[in-house]
């Protein structure tokens, strides 16, 4: 069978859009540290883009998108390092005619998935992770938790193979793009990971500020145009559900910048720059599980509600004394929630792929199987990152030094400073260091 | 000879480089530097939490002039540098021993 071009050039096309996310969430989890770690922050990342897209080709799809092993759970080793898979027949195609995409179209759409999430979880860490550690923990989380989440809840029934996961099949939640698989599993993990390796030297009594917020805002425009591949393309297909998905990300993103600042001026007098970028990401997040299950007035009203909502829950940390350093559980975690569970309440039949929620006389069937979609993978999450976690903690280390988090973690583990600025006369001229090589060349 | 050393708002510097240029001061240091006096500083918001930043930014300028200048160049400085809003900054005189300039070795008076 030959596969439909139309869609394999959209799966293509958007898993290199999701790819970009995760420079784009370097650059938005970068500019809000200080300067000082901006490097470190963004090489959490750029470890994720290494590791994950790997482990996904060894063992990481087959984990995910294997015949299931038994109740609905995990994968089997069928397709491991992506056996049988180089000359495969076609998926089927979502919107019934078409002959879907290759395989190997949507292992490459899911590795993007893999990796930005487990690079979001690095915001609960900043300033102060060893990279060695967070490598280890994000291969070993990767393997122990998204893997067969992914499997949970993005492997359906006879697509990739016979039997899938249990969210998915049996359990029937709505979760299109990643709200329970990516957002609330990243969310719950950041949340365990912060409280073990605890709050950053001056949390709470220092100004811990954004040191660049114009990188924090390329970062969430990038993510932007990015998520139009995140959302519309796992329609996996270049037809109407994509493009009601891809109206629906435009929409709720917008509507959730605008809630997220006018939250921000009436409660603190000013609209910021980092509300705004804040806003577009929370608003993203929570849209994502229901862009094809709402209409776009629904996907306004799931903005609106997940912009509010997380401008409000960022101070929790403080509240509660935990240093969730760039808000991966007030953005992504509350975000992730708001999406999924709205489903239950703003779903209607009408959208491509919804279910009516109890706004449109579907009642609470909806909303439950959603709440406990919700519920088993953020609690899965918490307690598996918080286990492996401490496990790394108390063997390897986690945390660096006070010393190396005070005078930054760049220089300590990179040996490298993010900026070189001269001052007035932008000489940069630095009398402490002087020219080595550590190379002798012979003329 | 004396040593003025002046630290005002940044906006103002202009203006105060003009103002010593037309009183016939041959040269001047500038550097960027922070602080506080009683303005004290301002406050921040970022994601809803609310730091207060206690250095602002500010220029302080450097000139050595003769004895009989210093009094004049403080003046001119104070005119030129002034808003009469809080923290407009401070301009202080030190005496100073010795002058050398490097390219001719001329000292004293002759080196300013």
């Amino acid at each position: 069978m030959t596969p439909s071009s139309g869609d394999t050039a959209w799966v293509l096309t958007s898993a290199a859009l999701v790819l970009l996310m995760t420079p784009g969430l370097a650059l938005f989890y970068g500019g809000m540290v200080r300067a000082k770690s901006v490097l470190n922050m963004m090489m959490m990342s750029f470890g994720a883009l290494g590791l994950i897209s790997v482990l996904w080709v060894l063992y990481g799809y087959t984990l995910a998108f294997g015949n299931d092993v038994g109740g609905g759970l995990l994968g089997n080793l069928d397709f491991a390092g992506l056996s049988g898979l180089l000359a495969a027949d076609p998926l089927g195609g979502v919107e019934g005619e078409a002959a879907g995409i290759p395989p190997m179209a949507f292992v490459g759409f899911q590795a993007v998935f893999a990796i930005i999430t487990v690079a979001l979880i690095s915001g609960a860490i900043a300033d102060r992770a060893r990279f060695g550690s967070w490598l280890v923990f994000a291969g070993v989380w990767a393997t122990l938790v998204y893997f067969p989440v992914a499997h949970w809840v993005f492997a359906f029934d006879g697509y990739t193979a016979e039997v899938g996961g249990w969210i998915a099949n049996d359990l029937k939640a709505l979760d299109f793009a990643g709200g329970t698989a990516v957002h609330i599993n990243a969310g719950a993990a950041g949340l365990a990971l912060a409280l073990v390796l605890g709050k950053r030297v001056g949390f709470g009594k220092e100004p811990i500020r954004p040191h660049n917020l114009t990188l924090v805002m390329i970062g969430a425009g990038l993510l932007w145009f990015g998520w139009f591949g995140f959302n519309a393309g796992s329609a996996l297909g270049a037809g109407n559900t994509a493009s009601v998905a891809w109206i629906n990300t435009l929409v709720a993103t917008a509507a959730a910048s605008l809630a997220w600042t006018a939250t921000e001026k009436v409660r603190d007098g000013h609209a910021t720059s980092l509300g705004a970028a804040s806003g577009v990401v929370a608003g993203l997040v929570a849209i994502t599980p229901a862009c094809s299950a709402v209409n776009p007035v629904g996907a306004i009203l799931v903005g609106i509600v997940a912009g509010a909502l997380c401008a409000l829950a960022v101070g929790l940390k403080y509240r509660f004394g935990y240093d969730d350093s760039l808000d991966v559980v007030g953005v992504h975690l509350v975000g992730g929630v708001v999406g999924t569970v709205l489903i239950g309440i703003l779903g209607t039949s009408n959208a491509p792929a919804g279910v009516d929620g109890l706004l449109y006389g579907g009642g609470v069937d909806q909303l439950w199987r959603q709440a406990v979609a919700a519920a088993a993978v953020g609690v899965f999450s918490f307690v598996m990152a918080f286990v492996i976690g401490t496990v790394i903690q108390k063997t390897i280390g986690f945390r660096v030094d006070e010393e190396t988090e005070v005078t930054g973690v760049d220089l300590a583990t990179h040996a490298e400073s993010a900026y070189e600025l001269g001052s007035v006369s932008g000489t940069g001229y630095r009398p402490s260091v002087t020219a080595t090589t550590r190379e002798r060349v012979e003329a | 000879m004396k040593l003025v050393t002046a630290v005002i708002k940044p906006f103002k510097l202009d203006d105060v480089k003009n103002a010593l240029e037309s009183f016939g001061v041959h040269g001047i240091t500038v550097t960027e530097a922070s602080g506080y006096g009683r303005q004290r500083g301002h406050t921040e918001v970022y994601r809803g939490a609310e730091y207060t930043v206690d250095l602002v930014p500010k220029v302080r300028i450097e000139v050595l002039v003769g004895d009989d200048d210093s009094e004049d160049v403080i003046e001119v400085i104070v005119k030129s540098a002034q808003t009469g809003r809080i923290g407009d900054g401070k301009v202080w005189s030190v005496p100073v021993e010795t002058v050398v300039r490097v390219r001719t070795g001329d000292r004293g008076a002759d080196a300013l």
